[in-house]
């Protein structure tokens, strides 16, 4: 990762200084877990016979990542799964979170605690004004075999929370659209979006929740519909993510579905960027003043995120520029040297918040956009 | 460079997104487009019954006169379209930069749509039958036969997804206005040109802001226009029409297939008929729905197909400002190759042959786009799987047919121009279903008279003929 250019101030510029210090202390350690015999997967000592280099020795900073070759998210495909669990944590009761699967096997990613670590995390970043402890949540968004369901559930528990859960399949979504049976879709949607209406209708003192994008503008419409509207039913703060944000999505939730801008009494939203492999990134917060721009930055230094090149994934573009999203997950429990993930979008600079690179802009990656389907719940 | 913003019952609105059209040859950016979301539009559409609300504090009469007003100003006016001031020829120049449509084709297109305006009332007049206007103003009314009659407008508004590369087509939502219901339009991303300056000139002419709803995006703003509005019009593919055959709220228009059919009792004269076939298959690039896909005749069809490939083999590509170009870009370039890919394998199917093949090269690539020059092929039989095919660029097949099996063979005609004088063919063509349009004797299928229905009556789709009856009560209502 490149350091931090002249363009922050001497105070961030120390800050960004600092992050880096310890993720690449952090790195080391994570590396040396990964590929000890004692602690470290089956999966990733195996992998260890195939470099060309000794992880243990080679590498001594975030930097070094790049010898490792490009993280395949193929070899997540299939069993057994246990390959993936570290010796480490062996014994310990171990989930699997999976995503995509519409068709053909889904890829596989095994957790032990690192969604509720990621989330208490997350916690953190949460103005306690707009989610305030102690009240209750609303989870509107996919289920099942996915770990965002237990994550956001574990959400509300760490804030004193109860979670409301609302079934969802993505995989029948995604099929629905292949099939061009836009009025299953449609009906799919109301039956999700009915019951989060009926459960926020219902007295349980709701007062943040998580959704999608596309679901919310359902919820909202079916408010409104009804003569009520988010505000109104008593949501003060919501946290958004699984499907692209754009400013302009942004400016019109915040305008016309939310009740204006959170300082001015509004429904306060961020939106987060994230998936299974990573965990969840931040957005700093987003203002009219700002043209409602969105940047993420990664769960440093558990997760680290790069804008790089298109054509030299070990490049990092310069600030403002535009790459392809690079993921990094450095957990004792997973580990993902860099991760060409589906996205692009512009570097961004640290802030004291994350003093750390974020993304801005992100949308699919155009080589790739037109075979995917996206915002599809 | 013009910036077009979306517009929401009549206040722009200032997008955060834009979309840029760009010059098909050169890639220049020529105008920025204001995108919104599906979530917008449900918005707006949550409240489409006050476009319907605003029209009708005027009478259908007074929308006509209108209408009038706005052929004039839309055909020869300069209008305020987005932050620009947009003469007859910045609109002809922009139009055919992004659709790839020679100027004078432009121009053309242009004509047509301002003719529907300017003959509104007769064109109304038409398709109701000698109605009183008044009576879908109100509801219900009489006739003079001593009988009520009702017709029910079934939305307040009618939405539109509109095509990329046809400007033609804008003539099917035109009368909804002095019909008095609203429009909710998601303009195609190449073709933003006819409904923007449309209604701008339907502005200017005195019809209320309020009716018109303007929605460029993407997908999901045209998904959103499609669920959420009950009566709306889609232009897309077969697989688009397809989609949403038996449901009647939807319109949807795709490819043509329109025909010529030629009788054997006047096959052997055929060549009286070579100039009703060519511009049949020349006019307007061969890019419309009514452009003739299928030359069908018991004989004669290699001497047919020979003699139209002789006229419009040798077409080339022309710069679109010349006057007698006749060709148009495809703008996607990748769709001009996989075009081409597909005629390939027609070709290679015992029985076809191209006739066209001595007149040098048909895939023209640029930088930018690419040309499919004009192609003529001839079938041996109605089994060949060309005898059924439709392409955006002109390509005709010449299918030998026995008479007697043609209107049973032909498959989906929206255009069929049956030329004989055999009156047992003409009853038939006349009651075959395949066939949308019809027209008998050596008409073009290009050549619609807009009097007359076309794809459905609107009048059908936007209005519901029911029941209505009134009694007197028996004591008079406390008021």
């Amino acid at each position: 990762m490149t350091s931090v250019d002249s363009q922050v101030s001497p105070e961030i510029a120390s800050q960004a200084a600092e992050a880096l210090d310890r993720l690449n202390e952090h790195t080391l350690k994570t590396v040396h877990w990964h590929f000890s015999d004692d602690t470290g997967s089956p999966f990733w000592l195996e992998k260890k016979a195939e470099l060309n280099f000794d992880p243990l020795t080679d590498v001594k900073s975030f930097d070094d990542l790049k010898k490792f070759p490009l993280f395949e998210d193929d070899w997540l495909r299939g069993g057994p799964v246990r390959r993936w669990v570290p010796q480490g944590h062996a014994g310990k009761p171990t989930y699997v979170f999976e995503t995509g699967g519409t068709t053909g096997v889904p890829k596989s990613r095994v957790v032990i605690e690192d969604h509720w670590k990621d989330y208490e995390l997350f916690s953190d970043t949460l103005p306690d004004e707009h989610f305030p402890r102690g009240s209750n949540w609303l989870m509107l968004g996919p289920s099942g075999p996915r770990r965002l369901r237990l994550a956001v559930e574990h959400l509300a528990q760490h804030r004193d929370g109860i979670c409301f859960c609302i079934d969802l399949d993505p995989r029948w979504v995604v099929k629905l659209i292949k099939k061009g049976w836009m009025e299953h879709l449609e009906e799919y949607k109301k039956h999700c979006v009915d019951q989060a209406v009926t459960v926020l209708t219902a007295g349980h003192d709701i007062k943040c929740m998580f959704t999608t994008p596309k679901l919310l503008e359902s919820l909202s419409e079916a408010l409104e519909e009804r003569g009520t509207s988010i505000q109104e039913v008593g949501i003060k703060g919501i946290f958004s993510g699984g499907t692209e944000f754009t400013p302009q999505w942004t400016r019109f939730c915040v305008e016309e579905m939310l009740g204006g801008p959170a300082e001015d009494g509004g429904v306060f939203m961020t939106p987060t960027y994230g998936n299974t492999l990573m965990g969840l990134a931040c957005s700093k917060p987003i203002t009219a003043a700002d043209g409602y721009k969105i940047s993420y930055h990664a769960p440093q230094p558990r997760a680290a995120t790069e804008v790089v090149e298109f054509d030299d994934y070990n490049q990092v573009v310069g600030y403002g520029k535009t790459g392809r999203v690079k993921l990094y997950t450095l957990t004792d429990e997973f580990f993902v040297p860099g991760f060409m993930e589906r996205d692009e979008g512009e570097r961004e600079m640290p802030f004291a918040k994350f003093p750390w690179d974020g993304v801005s802009g992100v949308r699919p990656f155009h080589e790739l956009a037109t075979a995917t389907t996206v915002g599809v719940y | 460079m013009i910036t077009l913003s979306p517009l929401r019952w009549g206040k722009p609105y200032e997008s955060l997104d834009f979309h840029d059209v760009v010059h098909f040859d050169t890639g220049a950016p020529i105008a920025k487009v204001g995108q919104v979301g599906g979530g917008v539009v449900a918005k707006d559409l949550r409240k489409a019954y006050k476009a319907r609300e605003a029209l009708l504090k005027y009478s259908t009469g007074e929308l006509i006169e209108m209408s009038i007003k706005a052929a004039e100003l839309f055909e020869n006016g300069t209008l305020s379209v987005g932050d620009s001031q947009q003469s007859v020829d910045d609109f002809v120049h922009q139009q055919s930069a992004s659709t790839g449509l020679p100027e004078h084709m432009c121009r053309s297109n242009m004509v047509k749509n301002s003719f529907v305006l300017k003959n509104m009332g007769q064109i109304l007049d038409c398709l109701t039958r000698g109605l009183d206007l008044s009576i879908l103003s109100n509801g219900y009314g009489e006739e003079g036969r001593g009988v009520i009659v009702s017709y029910q407008a079934q939305t307040p508004i009618l939405g539109a997804v509109l095509p990329n590369n046809s400007p033609g087509v804008h003539t099917l939502w035109l009368p909804a206005i002095p019909l008095q219901i609203g429009l909710a339009l998601k303009p195609g991303s190449q073709e933003p040109w006819t409904p923007y300056r449309m209604v701008s000139a339907y502005i200017a002419a005195g019809v209320p802001a309020e009716a018109f709803g303007l929605y460029p995006g993407g997908h999901d703003a045209g998904g959103a226009i499609m669920t959420k509005t009950e009566r709306s019009m889609i232009f897309g593919s077969a697989q688009t029409v397809a989609q949403h055959a038996g449901n009647p709220r939807v319109q949807a228009h795709g490819p043509g297939f329109s025909k010529i059919l030629l009788g054997d009792d006047i096959v052997d004269d055929w060549e009286s008929y070579l100039d009703v076939m060519v511009e049949s298959v020349l006019s307007n690039s061969g890019r419309s729905c009514i452009n003739c896909s299928g030359i069908w005749a018991s004989r004669h069809t290699r001497e047919i197909a020979a003699a139209i490939a002789k006229e419009i083999g040798p077409v080339d590509v022309k710069p679109p400002t010349d006057p007698d170009s006749q060709l148009a870009a495809f703008t996607v370039a990748a769709m001009a190759t996989g075009t081409y890919g597909m005629v390939q394998q027609d070709l290679a199917e015992s029985g076809v042959t191209d006739l066209t093949a001595e007149f040098g090269d048909k895939l023209i690539e640029r930088d930018h786009c690419a040309y499919l020059r004009p192609m003529v092929v001839h079938a041996d039989s109605p089994d060949r799987a060309v005898a059924s095919k439709e392409y955006m660029f002109p390509f005709v097949s010449v299918v030998e047919c026995p008479q007697a099996e043609m209107l049973r063979r032909i498959g989906p005609t929206l255009v069929g121009t049956v030329i004989t004088a055999d009156k047992q063919l003409i009853a038939a063509a006349g009651a075959c279903t395949h066939i949308d349009r019809v027209n008998i004797g050596p008409i073009p299928t290009n050549r619609l008279n807009w009097l007359q229905p076309h794809e459905g009556n609107i009048i059908d789709f936007l209005f519901r003929s029911r029941a209505y009856q009134v009694a007197d009560l028996p004591v008079a209502a406390a008021v």
